[in-house]
């Protein structure tokens, strides 16, 4: 039997208080968050931390030792760029254990003005390999880069084993099948996006046109597909829709599916994945406490027990339905498209 | 101001390309990206090929770039990096923090940063420019009035934008055009050859949308800021990019010379360029959603419905 290896850090989402403490009653290692604007990348209405909610997460995560990361994760124009390095300032004043960021100039104020605020690469930083990774910890100081989900496993080990940087992954959620930070599709189709904005496809741009022989769903009026009757409607993201190519009518660019990964755990942890993220700060905090316990339990089971570890059919009851679309994939881990 | 053509998008038969560019040698353009800038099994051109062409351009008075990929994911795609940084005889676009490492670790400044670097403000501009890049080519999504913040706050760097042509709006792992012919992206077996203009991807009610070029994804709508040129000289612009289609695309370099030089105004530039039956867009440019068309008198055409 392999020794036990250390347990990646479990990663867990909150749009809000109460999600915050779902998650570290069910057992994540660090939450992340946001403030409440579009200083990143889930900015939805009704969703993220005002101060005191900020103050009061971080405090029940920090008396129960876990740590708080604040994701600062879009990208500032020059006009407001302030904005952004002010809530860099209100990040390292309330306590975070580390921010999250995507734009050079934010990680150059954030490692001049508070050099012992730890700083982690954002999967909006599009970095996708090793070098990419180094030239932001040669200058910027960071600990930690998020790989965009584009990668291999195989690819995820080369770049760990070419970086001192700690790589986090994404282990289970909604799936881009873009490459994060390079993806301007919601902003061709809308005016905004995650980029600028923090928000993909964002709802007052949706349409749901009812009517009886089906459902028709739009995104900056571009009709993103149609559903019968008896279909159930996705949420109208641009990688998402059907359209016409070539005489055929079909999911062109990715069907509706979550990205789930936990078989792959072994193998995350034999390489030396250092976190794994679950998506979701704009899911509810039961979903939150669902998919954490699940995790939680997971990843216990795998450093324990690596050889002896295989996927519990209640974990799958509880995360299946979670999924978009009912449908699961391993992603660009396994690349069965390949 | 000057005319660059931009990298090559779509995948042509080796033939095609040499004969393109000896067409572009004696074509009125001041800069020309070279190179791969899409997908790295699209092999049919070597670097010492595309530098042979750059040589062939140098001769004719331009200035050749050579341009490098925006998605990296292999050790492979490194090695192409290296050499691209290794040789000198050439200016390099990165497009991706990958390429900036590479070519600051071989010493090599005065590169352009490419529109992927994200670079929207002047701090994170200053961040490409300490690391040797003397031109910065804005990111796509990148409106007018944002840039011209980015322009006034850096100076000694030269700014350029997408002029005209489909705009690049994603890529990913995954190739869309292999999916579309139910192949392994492995076994593509080069289907996107000879699409001179990728897949045309429609809405479920004839809309124009999206291109479908392998594992790149590009608007249906061709951006032409011809237009809007009062506006790009008055942000500071100082390189308009022409991207290159499958067919024309020396017809609409040759209408910008013309409009540059002053023989043509925007709104007849714009009348020469609006032939294709293809819908042209500026959204992006006036801080909107791309595919809208706004007109000089600011009339706005939204371009999604049927």
């Amino acid at each position: 039997m392999t020794a036990a290896r250390a347990a990646p850090d479990l990663v867990c989402p909150a749009g809000g208080l109460p999600a915050l403490k779902a998650a570290v009653d069910h057992g994540a290692d660090c939450v992340y968050v946001g403030f409440r604007d579009e200083t990143n990348a889930r900015a939805f209405a009704g969703l993220n931390f005002d101060d005191r909610a900020l103050a009061d997460g971080i405090a029940y995560a920090h008396r129960r030792n876990r740590r708080v990361l604040i994701a600062l994760n879009t990208y500032p124009g020059e006009a407001r760029f302030a904005r952004w390095t002010a809530a860099v300032d209100r990040a390292a004043q309330f306590g975070a254990d580390a921010i999250i960021v995507a734009d050079p100039g934010l990680l150059a104020y954030a490692r001049a003005t508070h050099p012992s605020l730890r700083l982690h690469l954002s999967v909006q930083g599009s970095a996708t390999s090793y070098e990419a990774i180094e030239f932001h910890r040669e200058r910027f100081g960071i600990q930690r880069a998020v790989l965009p989900r584009v990668l291999s496993v195989a690819q995820v080990a080369h770049t760990i084993a070419h970086t001192q940087v700690e790589i986090e992954v994404f282990g289970f959620g909604s799936l881009c099948v873009m490459v994060e930070g390079r993806c301007a599709l919601s902003a061709y189709a809308t005016g905004q996006g995650p980029n600028r904005h923090g928000v993909c496809s964002p709802a007052k741009f949706v349409e749901w046109d009812e009517r009886p022989d089906g459902m028709t769903t739009r995104l900056g009026g571009f009709l993103i597909d149609r559903f019968g009757s008896g279909e159930r409607a996705g949420y109208p993201t641009v990688c998402k829709g059907r359209y016409d190519v070539g005489g055929g009518r079909y999911y062109a660019i990715e069907e509706p599916t979550s990205l789930d990964t936990l078989e792959l755990l072994p193998e995350f942890v034999r390489i030396g994945v250092a976190a794994i993220k679950i998506e979701g700060r704009q899911r509810s905090p039961a979903y939150v406490a669902d998919v954490t316990r699940t995790w939680r339990e997971a990843i216990d089971a795998c450093v324990t027990a690596p050889d002896r570890f295989a996927v519990q059919p209640r974990w799958r009851a509880t995360l299946g339905p979670l999924c978009e679309g009912q449908a699961q994939t391993l992603g660009a881990y396994s690349r069965p498209w390949r | 101001m000057k005319l660059a053509l931009g990298p090559l998008l779509y995948f042509w038969p080796r033939a095609d390309v040499f004969a393109f560019y000896e067409a572009v040698a004696r074509a009125p353009v001041d800069v020309v990206y070279l190179g791969e800038a899409v997908c790295a099994r699209r092999r049919e051109l070597k670097l010492d090929d595309w530098i042979g062409i750059a040589q062939r351009l140098a001769a004719a008075g331009k200035e050749a770039v050579l341009t490098t990929l925006p998605l990296i994911e292999a050790e492979a795609d490194l090695r192409a990096l290296r050499a691209v940084a290794a040789q000198r005889a050439l200016r390099v676009e990165a497009n991706d923090w990958s390429a900036v490492r590479v070519l600051a670790a071989a010493g090599v400044t005065g590169f352009v940063a490419g529109p992927t670097l994200n670079l929207f403000n002047a701090h994170a501009l200053a961040v490409a420019r300490d690391a040797g890049a003397t031109r910065w080519v804005a990111p796509y999504e990148m409106g007018g009035d944002a840039l011209a913040e980015v322009v006034a706050a850096s100076p000694g760097i030269e700014c350029e934008v997408l002029a005209h042509g489909r705009v690049p709006l994603a890529w990913s792992a995954r190739c869309f055009t292999a999916r579309h012919f139910d192949l392994q992206k492995d076994q593509c077996e080069f289907r996107c050859m000879g699409r001179g203009d990728g897949l045309p991807l429609a809405t479920q009610e004839g809309t124009p949308f999206l291109v479908l070029n392998g594992i790149e994804t590009q608007s249906a709508h061709v951006q032409s800021l011809a237009g809007d040129l009062p506006g790009l000289r008055a942000c500071g612009v100082g390189v308009v990019r022409v991207s290159p289609a499958g067919t024309g695309t020396l017809g609409v370099v040759a209408t910008w010379r013309r409009l540059l030089d002053g023989a043509l105004d925007p709104a007849q530039a714009v009348q020469a360029l609006d032939t294709a039956g293809v819908p042209l867009c500026n959204g992006f440019w006036h801080d909107r959603a791309g595919h809208v068309r706004v007109r000089p008198d600011g009339a706005v055409a939204q371009q999604a419905r049927a």
